[in-house]
């Protein structure tokens, strides 16, 4: 029996084992969206704004190791989603976008609503298709879900012109694949597993990288095994959190710009660096010549293109984390490094990652705090960017795997109302608490009506500082305090939660935070906490734009921050006004 | 490390948009093209590339790593330092009088290029050969007033059987 283009795309979904869509229709996506009532098994979740159907689709990946799926009309639905695809891209996290497009006699003519995304999209996706053959949209589809989800996934994006939708055929789905040009390298290869464990079993001072790959290759199990087997202290990148129990003794916390002062000691002291599924992101490395002068590097990763690409490696494995976990944990010598811990001990009692300083005002890192607190870890943790995330990252305890969902590469403020949103459909038995700043919280604020309309139970805590206020930290300590355009007025977000149906409450003084956090973990469904911080409250410590990460500042030492902005830096006094 | 010229050699699906995903990729992560030269190969549905740059060879070889990540890309050497035969062709159309016009001849001669068009005011000449060779025809030629060149940039392969 022959199909339409849209019910093939949908068999083929069904095919993939889709169950949930986010997206939001259009003109050029009808045929598809009229089809979807013959397939009650996709579940199609309507947001506002496409960025928010990337973010969501991401989202939902991220913790269901599966692919998300987004759709969006042609034109500025398909360069709405531009944002959420880059994310994904950055990230590594599997991603289908599907978008209409005009009709193929119209394409190149500038059509209503018509753009090329396949052009725009070129850099930021793993693929993408333009499905100008209906015969051809079986087969697309399921390349678009191999390739999205082996090896290092990444977005793949499908773009259908809407006769194509329309157009007949046989519909059959492809067993086989006929990707010439796409291999993946799972196992690694034993001559380098052997060098790297040489390296392991020689290294007196050695410290691991944890990236986000352990958590793609869903590789915990091994990857405790390792570290603990040879007594590997773990530093993580932002992504690496929740890889490995940020509890645990050998857990340095996370490492760069903001990381840990315990993190960054002992990576830049260490003799031998073992990253594994990272990427060494500046954020994550500071000034890259001044890096780890003296480790040895063994680079652990599946995307052989980032073997050498910022760092220079002695030994690279390339393949899939776990698999080569697997085998190294066979090849390498049960080890203490006790003058090492001790030392690293000795670091972590002088530079304290979860220490809050003596204040009566309402502190960020207190409430994330709190929610651990209140969660006993048990929580995907859901972030915007910039303060609210560092926060998010250093004052929470991952112990749970895969527990902190942000845009590390990218950083798109607001990605966490979207993306909780994608979480929670994903693991819907699981407490979600989007932690927002306030000014990324408006940047996809709308997405609240998708969050009551498909009643999301997520819980939502707001650091309003009035000010983007990552920006406005650098502004105080990089541009002599002169903040220029980072103070936002703004609305009552309570008053705004309600009118969406989301019942909130505002949070201004420290004896408030546990009772409203328990309020909201105990109300059934999504939650608005709008906590009233400290306004100029800032990060540390921080490692500045250019430096090296022995280099970070922290309050209690302002002559690091001093001999680095020369010595008319003055600590600024912090401002008394209260925010209204 | 030092920048040298680097001949890196793909085999790529003959599909819309892959001269578009490859100049983006180069574009996108700072790597200069000095030329790129494509067209069909001993398999059907598959083009060579001949891809020339200027770089280190840590450079290169994220270039290469970089360009065998494209799913449209099969495969893809540096093949730099193996044993390569590498030509490139230009067509060089040259002002010629009457008395000019034995004298060009007769270095298109030296050369082994040819005339491929005589007009009353000049001469087309195909030449075949490294890049050095073509300079330096090019060279002699401009003496006598060089109106317009086409060059196609590098095509090699390794030599040998495989």
């Amino acid at each position: 029996m022959k199909k339409t283009g849209a019910q093939i795309l949908c068999e083929s979904l069904v095919k993939e084992g889709v169950e949930v869509i986010f997206g939001i229709l259009g003109g050029a996506v009808l045929p598809i969206y009229d089809t979807f009532p013959q397939y009650p098994r996709l579940r199609h979740i309507l947001v506002r704004h496409e960025q928010g159907a990337a973010h969501a689709a991401d989202g939902y990946a991220r913790v269901t190791h599966k692919a998300g799926v987004c759709i969006a009309t042609s034109g500025p639905g398909a360069t709405n989603l531009v944002t959420g695809i880059a994310n994904a891209y950055m990230d590594s996290a599997p991603l289908v976008a599907i978008t209409g497009q005009v009709a193929t006699p119209v394409i190149g003519k500038d059509a209503f609503q018509e753009t090329d995304i396949t052009g725009i999209t070129i850099p930021i996706v793993k693929h993408n298709y333009l499905v100008t053959d209906v015969a051809e949209l079986a087969k697309t589809v399921k390349e678009a879900f191999h390739i999205a989800q082996t090896g290092r996934p990444g977005p793949v994006l499908i773009d259908i012109p809407r006769d194509v939708q329309q157009e007949q055929t046989d519909f059959v789905y492809p067993d086989k694949l006929d990707l010439p040009g796409y291999r993946v390298i799972s196992r690694g290869h034993p001559a380098q597993i052997k060098k790297a464990a040489k390296l392991i079993n020689e290294s007196e001072q050695p410290v691991i990288l944890a990236g986000r790959g352990i958590i793609i290759s869903q590789a915990y199990d091994e990857f405790k095994e390792f570290a603990e087997k040879a007594q590997l202290p773990v530093a993580h990148t932002l992504l690496g959190l929740g890889s490995f129990p940020g509890d645990h003794i050998l857990d340095l916390g996370m490492l760069g710009m903001h990381g840990t002062g315990c993190a960054n000691m002992a990576v830049q002291n260490a003799d031998l660096l073992i990253a594994v599924g990272m990427r060494f992101d500046d954020r994550a490395t500071g000034n890259t010549r001044e890096f780890a002068p003296n480790a040895r590097v063994i680079h652990i990763d599946i995307d052989p293109a980032e073997i050498g690409k910022n760092i220079t490696t002695e030994v690279p494995v390339v393949g899939d984390i776990r698999s080569v976990l697997t085998a190294l944990n066979k090849e390498i010598e049960r080890k203490e490094h006790v003058d090492w811990l001790s030392q690293i001990e000795q670091w972590r009692y002088e530079h304290p990652a979860l220490e809050i300083r003596q204040s009566d005002e309402l502190l960020p890192q207190y409430i994330v705090n709190q929610i651990y607190e209140a969660t006993r870890g048990d929580a995907l943790v859901v972030t915007g960017v910039g303060q609210n995330q560092m926060w998010a990252a250093r004052y929470f305890v991952y112990t749970k795997p895969n527990s902190l969902i942000s845009g590390g590469g990218l950083g798109p403020m607001g990605f966490e109302l979207p993306a909780a949103i994608g979480v929670k459909v994903g693991c819907p038995e699981e407490v979600v608490w989007c932690v927002a700043g306030d000014g990324g919280f408006q940047m996809t604020i709308q997405e609240l009506a998708t969050i009551t309309q498909e009643n999301i139970a997520v819980k939502i805590a707001i650091m309003n500082n009035g000010y983007l206020g990552m920006v406005r930290q650098w502004q105080e300590l990089f541009y002599g305090r002169r903040y220029v355009d980072t103070k936002l007025w703004n609305p009552d977000f309570v008053k705004i939660a309600e009118a969406y149906d989301i019942p909130g409450v505002r949070v201004k003084r420290r004896e408030e935070v546990i009772p409203a956090i328990q309020r909201a973990m105990d109300y059934p469904g999504a939650f608005l906490i709008d906590f009233l911080i400290e306004p100029e409250e800032n990060i540390y410590p921080i490692v500045p734009p250019g430096e090296s990460l022995a280099r970070f500042f922290e309050p209690s030492k302002p002559e690091v921050l001093e001999d680095i902005l020369g010595t008319n830096y003055k600590m600024p006094k912090k401002s008394k006004t209260k925010f209204q | 490390m030092s920048s040298t010229k680097h001949t890196l050699v793909a085999l790529v699906e003959d599909k819309p948009g892959v001269l578009n995903r490859i100049a983006s990729l180069f574009r996108r992560r700072a790597f200069n093209i000095q030329s790129l030269a494509v067209g069909g190969s001993e398999h059907h549905g598959l083009s060579r590339m001949t891809i020339v740059v200027v770089g280190d060879s840590a450079q290169v070889e994220q270039v290469r790593k970089q360009l065998d990540k494209l799913i449209n890309v099969v495969k893809v050497s540096d093949i730099t330092e193996e044993e390569m035969v590498a030509r490139e062709l230009a067509l060089i159309k040259v002002k010629a009088t009457a008395s000019t016009r034995s004298e060009i001849m007769q270095i298109v001669d030296i050369f082994r290029a040819n005339i491929v068009d005589v007009a009353p005011g000049s001469l087309t000449v195909e030449v075949t050969g490294d890049a050095d060779k073509l300079d330096s025809l090019l060279g002699l030629l401009r003496d006598f007033g060089v109106r317009e060149v086409s060059r196609t940039g590098r095509i090699a392969l390794t030599r040998g059987s495989s």
